[in-house]
C-alpha cells in the first residue's frame, strides 16, 4: 500500500504541473489573472499553515503581514518609474518577516486562546495604522500606478501581460511550496511539530520552543509578505482591507478546508474558497451569507476538511503514511495543556 | 489641562470602559465557563445597537428598545448557543474561531438585508436630554452621565451575582473545574446555556447604550470585538475583575491617548496590551494557564 501511494504521490504532482504549464493556452484572458489570484491566495494560505498547521500557532493577523507586503510596493513605487522587481519583492518579504518578528515575539509569550486573541489584536493595529495613515493614502487606499520591472538574465519581463504574471505566479508558487517543503521536512520542521503535538516534552528534549516558534512564524509571515506583494503587482491597487482580520479568517477556512496535515492542501483550501465565491457572487447578492453558513457547515459536519472528504471517496490512497498527519483540532487543543 | 477638562475626559474614560466591560465581561465568562472563544461577541454588540435604532423608530420609545432589544438577545443567545456553540465544547480552538467567523459573516448579512449600509443615528431620550453645566463654560450630557450609572450599577450586579448567589456559586465552580462541578450535581449544560446568553445579552445591551452616544454603522461590531479582546488579554481571560480593571484602563488610555498625543491615539490601545504582555503574559488577574 505504501509503495502503491509513493509510486503515486509524484505522478500526481507531474500531472498538476502540466495542468498548470498548459492551462493558460486554453482558456480566456479573465480565467488566466483568475488562476494567478488563487495561486497568490494558495502561497498566502501555505504560508499560514506553516504557523497554524505545522506549528500550531493559530494566528489572525496573517492578513497584516499580507497586506504590509502589498503597501509596500505601493510606498516603493513611483508614480512614473517602474521600481525594481527583486529589490521591492526583498523588501516586502523583509517587511512581513520584521513585523511577524515583533508580533510573534510577544503574541509567543502566550498560548492557545491568547495567543488568537493578540495575535487578532496586534494584526488589527496594523490595519488601523494603515487606515488612519495619511502616507499610504489612509481608507481609500493607494496605487500603483506602474507595475514593477522584472528583470530575469537580462530579459526584461512585462507584468502587465496576464501570460506572463501567471507564469510569476506559478513559479513563485512553486518555489514557496517548495522552501515550505524543506523546511517541514529539516530537523527545524520537526522540532517545530514537535513542539505542537507536546510542548512540554519538546522543552524538556532541549528544544528552543520559543526560538523555533518564533523563526517558523517570522518565515511564515515574510512569505505572506510574498503574497501581498505579488498581488499588489496583479491589482495595482491596495487597500487597508487587505491587512484586515476578516481577510485573516478567511485564510484559516482556506487551510482548514484544504487540510493542515499537508504542505500542498491549503493552496487547495484556497482554491476551493475562492472558486466557490466566485460563482455565489455571480447568483446572488448575499453571497457572504451563504459561505458563512457553509463556514458553520464545515465546522460541524466536517472538520477534517475537503481532504478527508476525497480520502472518504477514494479510500485506497488515505494509507499515506503519517509523518505530519496531527489534526489541526489537536494542534489547536495543544495550546491547553501547554 | 484645567481641572475641570480633566474631570470631563475622566468622566468620559470612565463611561467608555464601563460599556467595554459589559461587552467584556460577557466574552470573559463565556470562555471561562465555556472554554468557547467567541468572536462573534461583537456581532451582538453591533445587532444591539441596530435593534435600539428599529425599536426606537418604530415604537418611538428608546426605553423599550432597552427591554426588548436586550431580551431579544438574551433569547438568541439560548438559539445561537443550543444551535452551534454547544457543538463546540471541547473542540480546539481553531474550529471555534472559524464557527464564530462564520456567525458574524451571518449576522452581517443578516443585518445588511434588514438595514442595509447606511450609517443610523438615534435620538437622545427626552427624559435624558440636555447637559449639565461644568465650571464657567463646560458642560457635560446628561446621556454620558446616565450610561456611566447604568453601567455601574450593571457591573455592581454581575458582581453581586457572580459572588453572593447560589448561581453564581456554580458558576465559579464550573469555571474552577467543570468535572467536579458535573460530578457534584451541577447541571453544567444548563449553565453554559445561561451564561452564554446573558453574555450575549450584555453585549447587545452595550450596543443599545453606545447607540444615542455615537452612530449606529456597520463596522462597530469588529472594532468592539478587538477592544474587548484586548480587555480580556489584559485582564486574564476568565477573570470578572480583570475586566473591571482591563476596561477601565482601556478606556481612560484611549480617552487620555485621544487628548494628549491624537497622532498616536490608535496605537495607544495596543502599547498598552504589548506593555502587560511583557509584564505579565497572562493578564492582570490572570493565573491560569489557557
Amino acid at each position: 500500500m505504501r509503495r502503491a501511494v509513493r509510486f503515486f504521490r509524484p505522478g500526481m504532482i507531474a500531472a498538476a504541473a502540466i495542468g498548470l504549464a498548459a492551462m493558460p493556452f486554453f482558456i480566456p484572458q479573465y480565467y488566466v489573472l483568475f488562476a494567478a489570484k488563487v495561486l497568490l491566495m494558495g502561497i498566502l494560505a501555505m504560508s499560514l499553515n506553516l504557523a497554524a498547521g505545522f506549528g500550531g500557532m493559530v494566528s489572525l493577523c496573517h492578513a497584516a503581514f499580507f497586506g504590509l507586503g502589498g503597501y509596500i510596493l505601493a510606498l516603493a513605487s513611483s508614480e512614473y518609474e517602474a521600481a525594481s522587481f527583486w529589490t521591492t519583492l526583498l523588501l516586502a518579504a523583509g517587511g512581513g518577516g520584521f513585523a511577524a518578528f515583533f508580533i510573534g515575539a510577544l503574541s509567543l509569550r502566550t498560548r492557545g486562546v491568547y495567543f488568537i486573541m493578540v495575535t487578532l489584536a496586534f494584526g488589527e493595529m496594523l490595519y488601523s495604522l494603515f487606515h488612519d495613515a495619511s502616507f499610504a493614502g489612509g481608507s481609500d487606499g493607494a496605487f500603483i500606478y506602474v507595475k514593477p520591472a522584472l528583470e530575469v538574465f537580462g530579459f526584461n519581463l512585462n507584468l502587465d501581460s496576464p501570460l506572463t504574471f501567471y507564469f510569476t505566479a506559478v513559479i513563485a508558487f512553486v518555489l514557496v511550496a517548495a522552501l515550505i517543503f524543506q523546511i517541514v521536512r529539516s530537523p527545524f520542521g520537526r522540532a517545530l511539530m514537535a513542539a505542537r503535538d507536546n510542548e512540554r516534552r519538546a522543552r524538556s528534549l532541549g528544544f528552543p520552543v520559543y526560538r523555533i516558534r518564533l523563526v517558523a512564524f517570522v518565515i511564515s509571515g515574510a512569505l505572506a509578505g510574498v503574497a501581498g506583494y505579488l498581488a499588489a503587482a496583479q491589482y495595482g491597487f491596495v487597500a487597508p482591507e487587505m491587512l484586515g482580520w476578516h481577510l485573516s479568517a478567511t485564510i484559516l477556512v482556506m487551510a482548514v478546508l484544504g487540510g493542515m496535515q499537508t504542505v500542498l492542501s491549503p493552496a487547495l483550501g484556497a482554491a476551493a474558497l475562492i472558486g466557490m465565491e466566485e460563482i455565489l457572487k455571480s447568483w446572488t447578492e448575499y453571497w457572504k451569507l451563504i459561505e458563512g453558513m457553509l463556514i458553520i457547515g464545515l465546522v460541524i459536519v466536517f472538520p477534517g476538511g475537503l481532504r478527508r472528504l476525497f480520502f472518504l471517496v477514494f479510500p485506497a490512497i488515505s494509507q499515506k503514511p503519517s509523518r505530519a498527519a496531527a489534526e489541526p483540532r489537536d494542534a489547536a487543543r495543544e495550546g491547553h495543556h501547554a | 489641562m484645567d481641572p475641570v477638562a480633566l474631570g470631563i475626559q475622566l468622566l468620559n474614560g470612565v463611561q467608555y470602559g464601563l460599556l467595554l466591560f459589559l461587552v467584556a465581561a460577557g466574552l470573559t465568562l463565556i470562555f471561562g465557563i465555556l472554554r468557547v472563544i467567541n468572536l462573534a461577541h461583537g456581532a451582538f454588540y453591533m445587532l444591539g445597537a441596530y435593534m435600539a435604532y428599529w425599536i426606537s423608530a418604530t415604537t418611538g420609545s428608546y426605553g423599550l428598545a432597552v427591554l426588548y432589544g436586550t431580551a431579544a438577545a438574551f433569547i438568541a443567545g439560548l438559539l445561537v448557543e443550543d444551535l452551534f456553540i454547544r457543538r463546540l465544547y471541547g473542540q480546539g480552538h481553531l474550529a471555534q474561531v472559524l464557527l464564530s467567523f462564520g456567525l458574524i459573516l451571518v449576522a452581517d448579512e443578516v443585518r445588511q438585508a434588514f438595514f442595509g449600509k447606511d450609517v443610523h443615528s438615534v435620538a437622545v431620550p427626552e427624559l435624558l436630554k440636555g447637559s449639565i453645566q461644568l465650571g464657567s463654560i463646560q458642560s457635560y450630557p446628561i446621556y454620558r452621565l446616565w450610561v456611566c450609572l447604568f453601567c455601574a450599577v450593571a457591573a455592581a450586579i454581575i458582581f453581586l451575582v457572580i459572588q453572593k448567589t447560589r448561581i453564581g456559586m456554580i458558576i465559579r465552580a464550573g469555571a474552577e473545574n467543570q468535572e467536579m462541578a458535573r460530578a457534584l450535581g451541577v447541571r453544567i449544560n444548563r449553565i453554559n446555556k445561561l451564561v452564554f446568553a446573558a453574555g450575549i445579552a450584555l453585549a447587545a445591551l452595550a450596543g443599545i447604550l453606545v447607540a444615542p452616544l455615537s452612530t449606529v454603522f456597520p463596522g462597530m461590531g469588529d472594532q468592539m470585538l478587538i477592544l474587548s479582546f484586548v480587555v480580556v488579554v489584559l485582564g486574564g481571560i476568565g477573570s470578572v475583575s480583570g475586566a473591571l480593571i482591563g476596561a477601565l484602563l482601556i478606556g481612560l488610555a484611549d480617552t487620555f491617548g485621544k487628548v494628549l498625543i491624537p497622532g498616536l491615539a490608535s496605537m495607544i490601545i495596543y502599547l498598552v496590551m504589548a506593555a502587560v504582555l511583557i509584564w505579565r503574559p497572562n493578564g492582570i488577574m490572570g493565573s491560569r494557564e489557557v
